[in-house]
């Protein structure tokens, strides 16, 4: 991305509330800025909220109060469809289509935007260097990878048309520990050469903490602090200590 | 006369109302096919036609088949002729399975399969085109196999209407209180059913390797 510096905020979410047509609220004002580069985390508990604020990001959801700003501009005067496709976005694994092959899945965006072949197959072989998959997969289907192969082909299909911004939902959630490390390390490689704007949702505060630049905690709808982690294991709002405390006090040691 | 001289005798004119058998039974599924998908689909898309359109075509299914052959005589243009007839009456007891298994087999396609296509910024027809009929095709083809095999067996009561096919045979050797006619015309009904739920069957398991 060529642009000139901005430093208008990525995202902004001003005095955003969700609720369902049953009238449950599912967030309640949010007010929230996400500045160019950062990778915001957003982290709490099942049911907090943190999913719903991804979703209206890319417009999967309507607010219903408040308005939420892309790039300056009100999501309900985005087009839909090219707002989407600026946006990367990674759910856990299942969000691949089990009928497409590795490589089609990755060039899902380019095709959907008509990118010349040869320019989509170049394209598909650089990603999947840059996620470490080995090009002969490109011919396999989803269900004849690992959990972590998978998780990277969703990687590299997000950002397979090169968007500013990423929304990740717990990505690294269904891995096993140690390949949850190996991903979690490569995703901050990946992040210090892109500088992306990422939006990535977890409730495991050590992924929060190693991932962040900054952490948004969430409960019950509401926003309750936003910190950088080194502040953020400090802090002496209940909710957070509570959350950090429940992760066991060896976090302190390691965020430092 | 044994069974199998009665076979030999009369092969040709067997032959014969087995091919306006396959023609009654192959035109009304390829019409219900053309309806009863893009209804199944439409009704995906507008959950208020869900109702009215599955109870319009459980009602259908619910008439008597000789009732129904009966209710479409005085129809123009239709009823003047008994293949017209017998094809509208076979698609639309056709409809049922087709209809209904082209909206569940859309609505069983994994959600988070959709809200990536659709976060990723996919249209509604490119969803529909690449994602959910792809993945909903081996229980669509199950639908298409149910009404085929359907029409093969009600499409042997279109001869009481005068529309041909093999049950011909099964009303003459009714009439005729002859066993060995009626078999005539059940065996082969029957072998047509069997050809046509193992050919659909094993599309089905091809289609549906996901």
């Amino acid at each position: 991305m060529n642009d000139p510096p901005d430093h208008r905020p990525v995202i902004q979410f001003q005095n955003v509330s969700y609720c369902l047509e049953n009238g449950l609220e599912l967030l309640h004002n949010l007010t929230l800025e996400v500045e160019r580069g950062e990778t915001l985390v957003l982290l709490g508990r099942s049911g907090s909220g943190k999913t719903t604020t991804l979703k209206l990001i890319n417009h999967l959801l309507s607010p219903s109060a408040g308005e939420v700003l892309v790039d300056g501009r009100s999501i309900r005067d985005w087009d839909l469809i090219r707002l989407r496709r600026m946006i990367g976005y990674v759910i856990q694994e299942v969000g691949l289509f089990p009928h497409f092959t590795v490589e089609r899945n990755i060039a899902l965006v380019p095709q959907l935007e008509r990118w010349p072949a040869e320019r989509i197959s170049q394209r598909v072989q650089e990603l999947l260097r840059l996620v470490g998959l080995d090009p002969q997969l490109a011919s396999r289907h989803p269900r004849e990878l690992s959990g972590g192969q998978r998780q990277r082909v969703g990687v590299a299909r997000a950002l397979a048309a090169d968007p500013p911004i990423l929304l990740m939902d717990e990505p690294f959630g269904a891995l096993d520990p140690i390949t949850r490390a190996q991903l979690q390390r490569e995703f901050l490689a990946l992040q210090n050469r892109l500088r992306k704007t990422v939006v990535f949702v977890t409730h495991d505060l050590r992924e929060a903490l190693l991932l962040g630049t900054r952490i948004a905690m969430m409960e019950a709808g509401r926003l309750v602090t936003a910190q950088t982690p080194a502040y953020f294991v400090q802090s002496t709002e209940p909710m957070v200590a509570a959350y950090v405390h429940a992760f066991g006090t060896d976090l302190k040691r390691g965020a430092s | 006369m044994n069974f199998w001289q009665f076979i030999l005798q009369n092969h040709t004119e067997i032959l014969e109302l087995t091919l306006e058998h396959l023609w009654l039974v192959a035109i009304s599924t390829v019409l219900a096919v053309l309806i009863g998908i893009p209804l199944g689909i439409l009704i995906t898309r507008r959950p208020a036609l869900n109702k009215p359109v599955l109870g319009a075509a459980n009602v259908i299914q619910t008439i008597p088949s000789l009732a129904l052959f009966g209710f479409l005589l005085p129809a123009p243009w239709i009823g003047a002729r008994a293949d017209r007839l017998a094809i509208l009456a076979l698609t639309l007891y056709a409809l049922l399975p087709l209809i209904r298994n082209t909206y569940t087999g859309i609505k069983g396609v994994d959600r988070a399969i959709i809200e990536a296509g659709r976060g990723m910024g996919m249209t509604d027809s490119q969803l529909l085109w690449q994602v959910e009929l792809p993945l909903a095709l081996g229980v669509i083809i199950a639908g298409v196999r149910v009404a085929t095999v359907i029409s093969v067996g009600l499409a042997t009561i279109a001869a009481a209407i005068g529309a041909g096919g093999l049950g011909e045979y099964i009303f003459r050797g009714l009439a005729m209180v002859n066993d060995q006619v009626i078999l005539a015309g059940a065996i082969p009904a029957a072998i047509l059913a069997l050809l046509a739920d193992v050919s659909l069957g094993w599309l089905e398991k091809r289609l549906s390797a996901h």
